[in-house]
C-alpha cells in the first residue's frame, strides 16, 4: 500500500510533470472532435479500436523505447531489430519448419540478447547511446539481408489464426490478438515502471545517473535492464508485425525508430530522461494514429503531410517540454 | 630509424593509426581479391578506375561529414541532413523538369541557387532551435529529419522527379581535367575550410564551444551566431551533397536520396577521432572515416559479396571504433591482459570508480585484429 502511496505523492510534487500528458490528452480529443465534425462515422466505435489494432507493433516498440529514453538514453535500432525478428520467425518457420512458438521465442531472445548487448556498450564502454544503437540497427539490418533479401511469406496456419482473429467486444466491434498481447505489455510497463524498485530506480538513474549511483542504486543493473527491454520489446513489436502482414521482411519497418521516438516525445517523455509515462506513450502512438487515420479519412491529402504534420507535432511538444524545463535546467546546470 | 618498441607505441596510439590501418586493411582485401584493383586509366578523356570511383562516390559524404564534424565539435548532432539531401535534390530537379530548355546553364544555375538557399534556411532553422530557443542538438534536428522527407516528397509530389541536363549531370557525375567534378568540389570546400578554420580563430572558438560552453560564455565568446552559423553550414553542405546525389542518377527521390546518410556522416566523423561529446575535432581524420566507408561498400561490391551485408560489417567496424576509443573498454582488456600475465585471478588492482565486471567475449565487439580482416 506504501508503495502506491509514495508514487502518488511523487506525482504530485512534480504536478508540473503531468502538463505534457495532459496536453498530449487534449491533442488527441482536440483531434477525435475535428475528425468527428468533419466525417462522418469517424467516431465510431472500429474506428477507434482500429487505432490500437493498425498500431500495436508500434505501441510495444514504444513501450520499450520510453524505458530507455527514461534513462535518459535513446535506441536507433528498434526498427532494425522488429524488422529482424520478422525475418527470423518466417524464415525459421517457412524454411528450417521451427514451431511457430518456438521460433518467436527464439526471435525474442536474440532481440533481448541485442538489447542487452547495446546496453553493456552503452554502460559498461561509455560509448553514447546514440552510436551504440545506432552499430545495432546496422546489425540488425545487416543480419536481416543475411538471411535473405527477399521477402519471406508465412502460410503457417497459427499466424493466419492470429492475424484474422476477431475477439469480438460489445456492440459489434472488435480487436485483434496483437491489440491484447500490446495492451498486456503496457499493463506490464506501467505495472513495473511506478511500483516497482527497477521502475523508481529508471526514473532515478534518468534524472541524474551520479546521484543515482551515490545512492547505491544499481546504475549498470538499471541501464542493462532497460536496454534488454527495449529489444525484447522491439522484437516482440516485430512478431506482432508478422501477424499483422504475415510476412518477413528486411526493409520492414524502415525509419520505425523515428516514429517511435515521435510517439515517445509526443508522449510527454523528456528527452533527457528522467520524467514521463508510459501511459502517455501511449496517447502518443494514438495521436500518431489519428492522424493517419484522418490523413486516410481526407482521402485527398497525401502521405507526407503525416510526416510534415508529425514533425510539427514534434516541434509543438519539444518547445512546450523546453518551457516546463526552463527554470529546473537554469537552476541545475 | 629502428622501429623500437617505444616508437611503435607511439605510433599505434596515434589517433588515425587506426582508421588509416582499417583503410590498408580494406584496400589489401581488395588488391588481394582482384589484383588489378588500383589500376587507373584514361577513358573518354578522364581517369577511370575504382579508385577513381572511391573519390568520386565519396564526394556527397565528405561534404556532409564535413559539415557533421564542426556540429559535433559543438557539442551537437545534426539528424537531419539526410532530409535536407532528399530536400535539395527535390527542389534543383523539380525546377530544372520545368525548364523549357534543361539544358541552359542559366537555369540550371537558378535551380541549383534555389536549392542551395533553401537547404541553408533548413541549417538556418535547426541553428535557431538549437542555439536561441535551446532545444538539445539530437532532437531539435530530429523535427526536421522526420518533416524534412515529407516537404521533399511533397516538392516532388510523391513522384521520382528526372532530369537530362547535361549542365546538371557536371555535378554529381562529370569530369574536369580528368576528375570526377564532385570529388574536385568537395576536396576545394574542406580546403577551404580547414584553411578557415584552422588559420583562423574559428576553429579555436568552436573548440571551445564545444569544449565548455559556459566558459567560453564567460570568456566572452558569442556562442549562439557561432552555433546558428555552422548549423546552416551543415544544411548547406548537405544541400550539395543531394544535388551531387540527384546529378548523378539524373533525377530525385524525395523517399530514398540521402536515406541514412546521416548515420554515415556521424559514423565517418566518430572513426576520425573526433569524439560525440564535443570540443576537439579533426577534419583529416573525417576524410580518412568517409573513404572508410565508401572504400568498405567499393570493395564489398567488388568481391561479389551481396551488398547488402555492408551493413554488417559497418556496425563490426562502428563497435570496434568505439570500442578502441573507450578508456573503459581498454582498461578492461589491459587489465585483463596483465592478469592472464602475471598475478593469479582475484589478485587485481583495478581502479575504475565502476565497480568491476566481467567482459563478456561476444561476436559483435570484434577484436582490432578482427576488423583489418573484415
Amino acid at each position: 500500500m506504501s508503495a502506491p502511496l509514495t508514487s502518488l505523492r511523487l506525482a504530485a510534487r512534480h504536478r508540473r510533470g503531468y502538463i505534457p500528458v495532459a496536453s498530449t490528452a487534449v491533442l488527441f480529443l482536440a483531434l477525435l472532435a475535428a475528425g468527428n465534425s468533419r466525417y462522418y462515422g469517424f467516431l465510431e466505435g472500429q474506428v477507434l479500436l482500429n487505432l490500437l489494432i493498425n498500431n500495436a507493433g508500434l505501441l510495444v516498440l514504444a513501450v520499450g523505447m520510453t524505458f530507455v529514453i527514461l534513462t535518459g538514453g535513446i535506441d536507433l535500432s528498434v526498427g532494425a531489430v522488429a524488422a529482424l525478428s520478422t525475418m527470423m520467425v518466417a524464415w525459421m518457420v517457412e524454411r528450417a519448419g521451427v514451431p511457430p512458438l518456438l521460433a518467436i521465442v527464439l526471435a525474442l531472445a536474440v532481440g533481448a540478447g541485442l538489447g542487452r548487448l547495446m546496453g553493456h556498450m552503452v554502460h559498461d564502454f561509455g560509448v553514447q547511446p546514440f552510436i551504440a544503437t545506432l552499430a545495432g540497427m546496422f546489425l540488425a539490418r545487416g543480419l536481416c539481408f543475411l538471411i535473405s533479401t527477399e521477402s519471406i511469406s508465412i502460410t503457417d496456419p497459427l499466424f493466419a489464426t492470429a492475424a484474422q482473429t476477431r475477439i469480438p467486444l460489445p456492440s459489434g466491434t472488435f480487436i485483434s490478438i496483437s491489440v491484447v498481447i500490446a495492451l498486456v505489455i503496457v499493463a506490464v510497463a506501467f505495472g513495473v515502471l511506478h511500483y516497482t524498485r527497477f521502475g523508481r530506480g529508471v526514473y532515478a538513474v534518468g534524472d541524474n545517473p551520479q546521484s543515482a549511483e551515490l545512492m547505491a542504486l544499481p546504475v549498470r543493473r538499471t541501464i542493462l535492464a532497460a536496454y534488454t527491454i527495449s529489444g525484447l520489446c522491439s522484437a516482440l513489436g516485430g512478431v506482432l508485425f508478422t501477424f499483422y502482414t504475415q510476412s518477413g521482411y528486411s526493409l520492414n519497418l524502415l525509419g520505425t525508430e523515428l516514429d517511435t521516438i515521435a510517439a515517445v516525445v509526443i508522449g510527454g517523455t523528456v528527452l533527457t530522461g528522467g520524467a514521463g509515462y508510459v501511459l502517455g506513450t501511449v496517447l502518443g502512438v494514438c495521436v500518431l494514429g489519428v492522424i493517419q487515420t484522418i490523413i486516410t479519412f481526407e482521402g485527398t491529402l497525401s502521405s507526407w503531410w503525416t510526416k510534415i504534420v508529425t514533425g510539427a507535432l514534434l516541434l509543438a511538444f519539444v518547445l512546450l517540454q523546453r518551457v516546463l524545463t526552463a527554470r529546473r535546467t537554469s537552476a541545475g546546470s | 630509424m629502428s622501429i623500437t618498441p617505444g616508437r611503435l607505441r607511439a605510433l599505434t596510439r596515434h589517433r588515425l593509426f587506426w582508421p588509416l590501418a582499417l583503410l590498408a586493411g580494406l584496400l589489401l582485401v581488395a588488391v588481394a581479391d582482384n589484383p588489378s584493383f588500383f589500376s587507373v586509366r584514361v577513358q573518354g578523356g578522364h581517369l577511370y578506375g575504382n579508385l577513381i570511383d572511391i573519390l568520386r562516390l565519396s564526394a556527397p559524404l565528405a561534404l556532409i561529414a564535413l559539415g557533421m564534424t564542426l556540429v559535433i565539435a559543438l557539442k551537437g548532432i545534426d539528424l537531419s541532413v539526410g532530409a535536407v539531401v532528399a530536400i535539395g535534390g527535390a527542389v534543383a530537379c523539380t525546377e530544372i523538369s520545368q525548364l523549357a530548355d534543361q539544358g541552359s546553364a542559366s537555369g540550371v544555375v537558378l535551380a541549383v541557387g534555389a536549392a542551395l538557399g533553401l537547404c541553408l534556411l533548413a541549417g538556418l532553422w535547426n541553428g535557431f532551435l538549437v542555439a536561441y530557443v535551446g532545444i538539445q542538438p539530437i532532437i531539435a534536428t530530429l523535427i526536421l529529419m522526420v518533416a524534412g522527407r515529407g516537404v521533399a516528397q511533397m516538392v516532388t509530389d510523391g513522384q521520382i522527379v528526372t532530369v537530362s541536363s547535361s549542365p546538371y549531370h557536371l555535378i554529381g557525375g562529370g569530369y574536369l581535367f580528368g576528375l570526377p567534378f564532385s570529388a574536385l568540389t568537395a576536396g576545394a570546400v574542406l580546403g577551404l575550410v580547414a584553411l578557415l578554420v584552422r588559420r583562423s580563430a574559428l576553429g579555436v572558438l568552436v573548440e571551445s564551444v564545444g569544449g565548455n560552453a559556459e566558459a567560453s560564455r564567460l570568456a566572452g565568446i558569442k556562442s549562439r551566431g557561432l552555433t546558428l552559423g555552422v548549423y546552416a553550414f551543415s544544411g548547406l553542405c548537405a544541400g550539395a551533397a543531394g544535388l551531387m546525389i540527384s546529378s548523378n542518377i539524373a533525377g530525385a527521390d524525395g523517399n530514398n536520396a540521402g536515406l541514412w546518410i546521416e548515420l554515415d556522416a556521424i559514423f565517418a566523423v566518430v572513426i576520425g577521432g573526433t569524439a560525440l561529446t564535443g570540443g576537439r575535432f579533426y577534419l583529416g581524420g573525417t576524410l580518412v572515416g568517409v573513404l572508410v566507408i565508401q572504400t568498405l561498400t567499393t570493395v564489398v561490391l567488388s568481391l561479389g559479396v551481396p551488398p547488402e551485408t555492408t551493413l554488417v560489417f559497418k556496425a563490426c567496424v562502428v563497435t570496434a571504433v568505439c570500442l578502441l576509443q573507450s578508456p573503459a573498454f581498454r582498461h578492461a582488456v589491459t587489465s585483463r591482459l596483465r592478469r592472464a600475465g602475471s598475478r593469479p585471478p582475484g589478485a587485481s588492482s583495478t581502479h575504475i570508480e565502476k565497480p568491476e565486471h566481467e567482459h563478456e567475449p561476444d561476436p559483435t565487439e570484434p577484436t582490432p585484429r578482427e576488423v583489418q580482416n573484415t
